[in-house]
């Protein structure tokens, strides 16, 4: 009986330490010498590996980092500017301070405003639809909603809103790492400052068709009427193909473009809901701003 | 045993509903609706503004480069609007915009010109008027028929084949002009033979057009250049690599072309152009569509003016049946859907198939079951399941190695497949990432 116990504690004891040497030997032999300085960046960064920075991964870019001498042009979009500094102390070296950005979907054609005139019956994907014809409804330029977007989203930060057939991004989640913008077809989703309420003015609409054909396709389309661009004090909007667009480096988020639309394609987001004349009550007022909100 | 191509292919029912029916001339439309990229290539340049007179027949969009091709005019009158119109891409796309003029006689012509048998041009000056006279390859795909016909000095070249095949279910525009202009489309083989230096050529046509078959054998009897092949009924046998494999056994190598096994294949659609380009001075601006479906009442073939809006065809052949689901531009297997009737008919509409519900439908997805009917049915050698799951995972670099590129799109896969799995989709999908890729490879 002890002498089966011996037996088998001897020849595991001296397997493992065989096992051992050549482990030792060959971890000698092909050792490979890895900056340790890799490592420690590595640790930094938010290890989402979500490829927004351009490389692969994050441990790819911590390489980059270190290996390349003039990283001002490197930068993670997800730990953003408190990270890049922690990395910059690291290594020493400058980096550039970006504004935090998030994404904005530019378009409003739910559902509701913007009918169906045909029916799509391939996969549910919009690089497939949108090579195959340009879309459900009228409007060739507007989301094709089959969510190409949520599906490449690593942070649970879009889903599509079942109402208007539309994806919608939770601010909060967004680290704006941009494979949201590669995924849309469309080009729809747009990088878009982040101040630090969140407040933002911009143009919900890509439709670059002529007032009367646009307008037919969609309710909420942007007609290019000019309005816009003519009262706004700061010449933040450009027309271009019957479209405008607010230039959001030059925009002081003063709304004046907001109210003059005449197809309501200007969103606003996040501003507190304006003051409301007595007589109202105040409780719908309420849900108009929540209703902004759940639109951003 | 009649001829065919080895490997893969299917039965799809045959549908030719208006063999029968021969060839009428559809009105001339009001207005016609002129895309400038009919073809494969660069688009055509416009060289007409708003409110010129056009004649029939005259250049309005100029060949865009070596890959491209000259547009004319279908119709006399006035151009009213260069506008940005759907056409069968699906997609808003650069249009001139013609009126009719009611009085001028041309537009009424009969087209029924005497057969002219000399040929009297050189052999440069007929590729020159093949290049002028906007003439694409007539069978579906629109290259310009001037490239393929472009034979650098000293290439091996020896055959001509004639594509009479018309595979597609319910097509019969290729069949009726084989039937109707069978001594034309003769002397517009002997006029292609000339301007290549060949002398043989084989005219493949499917088994069950035996008419055409017969009337062509009889007109080629004493001809010892000219012969008829009677082809097996199967799809895809109208594909050129296939067509090629089918009569001469010769294989084409992967990308490439017939011309590197020195054949060169036209549609007799194509050729029918050529033979009216080079005799009666016509540039390519009618052509036969097939109007059909199971619910039309009268289902034909017409010549018509490119240009013509569907719903005018549609409108022809006694409208829209109720219960219509999907409107085709195309056969059954490789057509498009289109988005509205608006769209115009370009160079490349062989057919309209007007489609109920009952047939409409593609069927829920369900999971790959691993039958491998799609194997067996690929008549270039592919792996359909394969490729779909390697494009639809994004493994793109993976999917050009296992040959996507040489996927014909003949939609086999798709029609087999149990599991209505969208397999063309996706393949055609990945084909589009793997060019993109190649190139920026390149």
């Amino acid at each position: 009986m002890s002498e089966s116990v011996l037996y088998s504690v001897f020849l595991l004891v001296s397997l493992g330490s065989i096992a051992a040497i050549v482990l030792y030997v060959v971890s000698k032999k092909f050792y490979v010498y890895e900056d340790p300085l890799i490592a420690e960046v590595e640790d930094l960064l938010p290890a989402a590996n979500c490829a927004g920075c351009g490389s692969p991964g994050c441990k790819s870019f911590a390489e980059k980092l270190v290996t390349t001498e003039d990283i001002s042009n490197l930068f993670c979009p997800v730990g953003g500017n408190d990270v890049m500094k922690l990395v910059a102390e690291v290594l020493g070296k400058e980096v550039a301070e970006k504004d935090p950005t998030l994404a904005v979907v530019r378009c409003q054609g739910g559902c509701d405003v913007r009918p169906k005139t045909t029916e799509y019956q391939g996969p549910r994907s919009c690089a497939i639809s949108a090579m195959i014809y340009s879309g459900e409804t009228d409007c060739q330029y507007g989301c094709l909603g089959d969510g190409d977007c949520v599906t490449v989203c690593k942070f649970d930060a879009m889903y599509m809103d079942e109402a208007t057939g539309l994806p919608v991004i939770i601010s909060d989640k967004c680290t704006s790492c941009g494979a949201c913008v590669e995924a849309c077809p469309r080009d729809i989703i747009e990088m878009r400052p982040k101040n630090k309420r969140d407040l933002k003015v911009f143009v919900g609409c890509l439709n670059e068709d002529k007032a009367g054909i646009a307008k037919k396709a969609c309710d909420v389309a942007c007609i290019g009427c000019s309005k816009c661009q003519d009262i706004c004090p700061k010449d933040a909007v450009t027309m271009i193909n019957n479209l405008a667009y607010i230039d959001p480096a030059i925009c002081t988020l003063c709304r004046k473009c907001v109210e003059v639309c005449p197809t309501h394609s200007i969103i606003e987001t996040n501003f507190p809901p304006k003051k409301v004349k007595k007589e109202a009550p105040k409780v719908e007022a309420k849900v108009e701003s929540e209703n902004i909100k759940t639109d951003a | 045993m009649l001829k065919t191509f080895p490997k893969g292919g299917i039965h799809p029912p045959e549908n030719k509903l208006t063999s029968a029916k021969s060839i009428k001339k559809m009105p001339v439309p009001k207005m016609v609706y002129v895309p400038i990229s009919q073809h494969i290539g660069i688009p055509a340049e416009i060289i007409v503004n708003v409110k010129d007179k056009v004649e029939i027949g005259q250049v309005i969009a100029k060949s865009g480069g070596f890959v491209s091709s000259n547009v004319h005019s279908p119709v006399a009158g006035v151009v009213t609007k260069i506008d940005k119109i759907i056409d069968t891409s699906g997609y808003k796309k650069q249009c001139i915009v013609i009126r009719t003029d009611a009085k001028n006689e041309s537009n009424f012509e009969e087209i029924d010109y005497p057969l002219k048998k000399d040929i009297t041009m050189e052999p440069k000056d007929i590729l020159q008027r093949i290049n002028d006279y906007g003439i694409v390859g007539l069978g579906g795909a629109t290259f310009p028929s001037h490239v393929k016909l472009s034979v650098k000095e000293g290439t091996f070249l020896d055959y001509l084949i004639i594509n009479g095949v018309e595979c597609e279910p319910y097509l019969t525009a290729d069949h009726r002009l084989m039937l109707e202009k069978a001594e034309e489309i003769l002397v517009g083989i002997k006029i292609l033979m000339h301007a290549l230096h060949i002398d043989k050529a084989i005219i493949g046509i499917e088994n069950n057009k035996k008419d055409a078959i017969d009337i062509l054998k009889k007109l080629t009897v004493n001809d010892s250049g000219i012969k008829v092949a009677a082809l097996q009924v199967k799809y895809p046998q109208g594909g050129e690599k296939q067509l090629v494999r089918a009569i001469l056994n010769r294989e084409v190598p992967k990308n490439g072309l017939p011309l590197d096994v020195g054949v060169i294949v036209h549609n007799v659609g194509t050729i029918f152009a050529i033979y009216q380009a080079i005799q009666h001075n016509k540039p390519l601006i009618e052509r036969v569509v097939t109007v059909t479906g199971k619910k039309l009442e009268n289902a034909s073939n017409y010549w018509v003016k490119i240009g013509t809006p569907i719903s005018d065809l549609v409108n022809e052949v006694g409208g829209l049946p109720e219960g219509t689901r999907k409107i085709v531009n195309g056969g059954p297997m490789m057509g498009k859907a289109i988005k509205n009737l608006d769209v115009p008919v370009t160079k490349g509409t062989s057919g309209i198939l007007v489609i109920s519900e009952d047939e409409a439908s593609r069927g829920e997805p369900k999971n790959c079951i691993r039958c491998g009917e799609c194997v067996d049915v690929c008549p270039m050698g592919l792996e359909p399941h394969l490729l779909m799951n390697l494009s639809e995972k994004g493994m793109y670099e993976k999917a050009g190695s296992e040959d996507i590129m040489t996927c014909i799109e003949c939609g086999s896969c798709s029609y087999v497949c149990p599991s209505h799995r969208p397999l063309l989709d996706y393949i055609r999908f990945g084909k589009t990432i793997v060019k993109k890729l190649n190139t920026v490879k390149n």
